[in-house]
């Protein structure tokens, strides 16, 4: 009952926080300088590991899906499955995995550092909004940058299960054919797609770590509490809301 | 020999013509959960008045202060500044008040200037010059002038308690509090930290609540005492009265004995 209330109380102060920061909308023209800080923290730092994990999921997708292909016969749908399965699934499901585990771990300690030494106390008292502060300018940095990770995942991805299908033997296919049936049954609906999902996760991931960290209660060892927290609850809503988007979005 | 140089230089201060404020508290009662941390606390504090409130650990002296900025809500009762709701927003931004927290809480991420500007950058009180103007001045107050490019993670303790004073005074307030500002202290500074508060009470007539175990600043300084304990205001004053106290706790508190045939952590055991 008490974990359920918890449970609750979480979901009532995130909502909070967001029509909060929703509300400080218009002020993000003159949070212009915090708005690019989050912007490169949250896509240029995390670009890197993005398109390494990217390339080696579409080399993975290849390889796998043309192992099994070989057997059968239709080895040139390869570059579709690849490209489908990247654009729809698992370039944005990556992109925001990856975004829990490096930028919404790193905002989480730095909010819930600065709510146990009373930093957060301190803007309140000047009369500063945190939600103002804090969280809209990264709110709006994560809902500018998920689109370039997610498209950078996507066409990585492809890139790695082209190279993997290519070189591979048992699989031997031309890029020219691996793209071709990419662009003969995909069309820009299925980025789309894709990247509506990611402005999900992204914003959901940053919304709730922001939550969790204003929200630390304690000393420093409820620092990294709450850090594992807002990782484990960004990780099961990304897989959660995953499901109930692709059946919306179908 | 030469003369040192006094931390705050009057000279450097100029009132900027804030109204000081009062501050009304009636039966203030807070629990967390069913631990009542204050217990039907009523005093009031007149503008320009230097206020200490004393007591020991734990008996809920930053609560109290906590509720004049509304980091707390009362369980019951009702506390005001200028006559105004203190646990409403809107005080906050009718009233300007700051708060000197027991460890600075500085901004970690930015230097020491940056500290100082963000309340005047936030609000827009000023324009960059204005606002370096009024930063420098600060600084220059508390003798800071070579700190503002340094982090907080370089500054002393008591270099932090007067960065912390200093973006205090940037925000030009009409009610200051502290909470426990000499604490941590060496004696020099303690004594240097509590001439900071009078000069700037003096100048800036602003009205001053300090939370604190510090006889020294209490007898010093202040125009009123009050000890709290157990949650209760047990004694308000003058800080005379509290010379020759006749109420043995207050007499206990002020000036514990140290028995070694009867040591105190001994009666803690039992």
């Amino acid at each position: 009952m008490r974990q359920l209330i918890r449970i609750l109380e979480g979901i009532g102060s995130t909502v909070l926080l967001c029509v909060r920061a929703a509300s400080y909308a218009p002020t993000l023209p003159r949070q212009f300088g915090r708005f690019i800080e989050q912007c490169y923290l949250i896509g240029y730092t995390t670009m890197p590991i993005v398109a390494i994990l990217s390339f080696f999921i579409g080399a993975v997708l290849a390889l796998q899906s043309g192992t099994a292909a070989a057997n059968i016969g239709p080895k040139q749908f390869i570059g579709l499955l690849v490209g489908l399965t990247m654009a729809r699934e698992l370039g944005p499901v990556m992109a925001a995995v990856l975004l829990a585990g490096r930028v919404g771990s790193a905002i989480a300690a730095e909010l819930a550092s600065m709510k146990v030494y009373q930093e957060i106390d301190a803007l309140e008292t000047m009369n500063i909004p945190p939600a103002r502060m804090l969280v809209a300018p990264r709110l709006a940095a994560v809902l500018a940058m998920m689109p370039v990770l997610t498209i950078m995942a996507d066409l990585v991805g492809w890139f790695g299960g082209a190279i993997v299908a290519k070189y591979t033997q048992t699989i031997s296919i031309e890029p020219a054919s691996y793209f071709a049936t990419m662009r003969q049954y995909m069309d820009f609906g299925d980025v789309l797609n894709g990247l509506v999902k990611a402005e999900v996760f992204g914003f959901v991931v940053v919304l709730v770590c922001c939550n969790i960290g204003l929200n630390t209660r304690g000393g420093p060892r409820e620092i990294g509490a709450s850090v594992t927290r807002a990782v484990v609850v960004s990780l099961i809503l990304i897989l959660v809301l995953d499901y109930f988007l692709t059946k919306a979005l179908l | 020999m030469p003369t040192p140089t006094p931390i705050v230089t009057p000279a450097a201060v100029s009132a900027p013509g804030a109204a000081a404020v009062g501050v009304r508290i009636e039966n203030l009662v807070k629990t967390f959960g069913s631990f009542e941390v204050l217990r039907d606390i009523s005093f009031s504090v007149a503008p320009g008045e230097i206020f200490v409130l004393m007591g020991p650990s734990g008996s809920g002296k930053s609560v109290l202060l906590k509720h004049l900025v509304g980091l707390e809500l009362p369980t019951s009762g009702r506390v005001e500044v200028d006559g105004r709701d203190a646990s409403s927003p809107r005080t906050r931004e009718e009233v300007r008040m700051a708060l000197v927290f027991q460890a600075g809480a500085l901004f970690n991420s930015m230097t020491v200037y940056d500290n100082l500007a963000l309340y005047p950058r936030e609000h827009r009180t000023d324009d960059e010059a204005g606002i370096r103007e009024k930063v420098m001045r600060a600084l220059q107050i508390l003798s800071l002038e070579n700190a503002g490019h340094k982090l907080p993670a370089e500054l002393s303790g008591g270099m932090k308690k007067r960065v912390a004073i200093a973006r205090a005074l940037v925000m030009e307030p009409q009610l200051m509090l502290y909470d426990e500002p000499t604490s941590e202290l060496d004696p020099v500074m303690a004594a240097t930290i509590t001439e900071i508060i009078a000069t700037l009470k003096e100048q800036y007539h602003v009205t001053t609540i300090v939370v604190s175990h510090d006889r020294d600043l209490a007898f010093g300084i202040a125009d009123r005492v009050g000890i709290l304990m157990g949650g209760r205001l047990i004694s308000l004053g003058p800080p005379e009265d509290l010379r020759q106290p006749r109420d043995p706790r207050i007499a206990d508190f002020l000036n514990p004995p140290i028995d070694l045939q009867n040591p105190r952590f001994k009666q803690l055991e039992t």
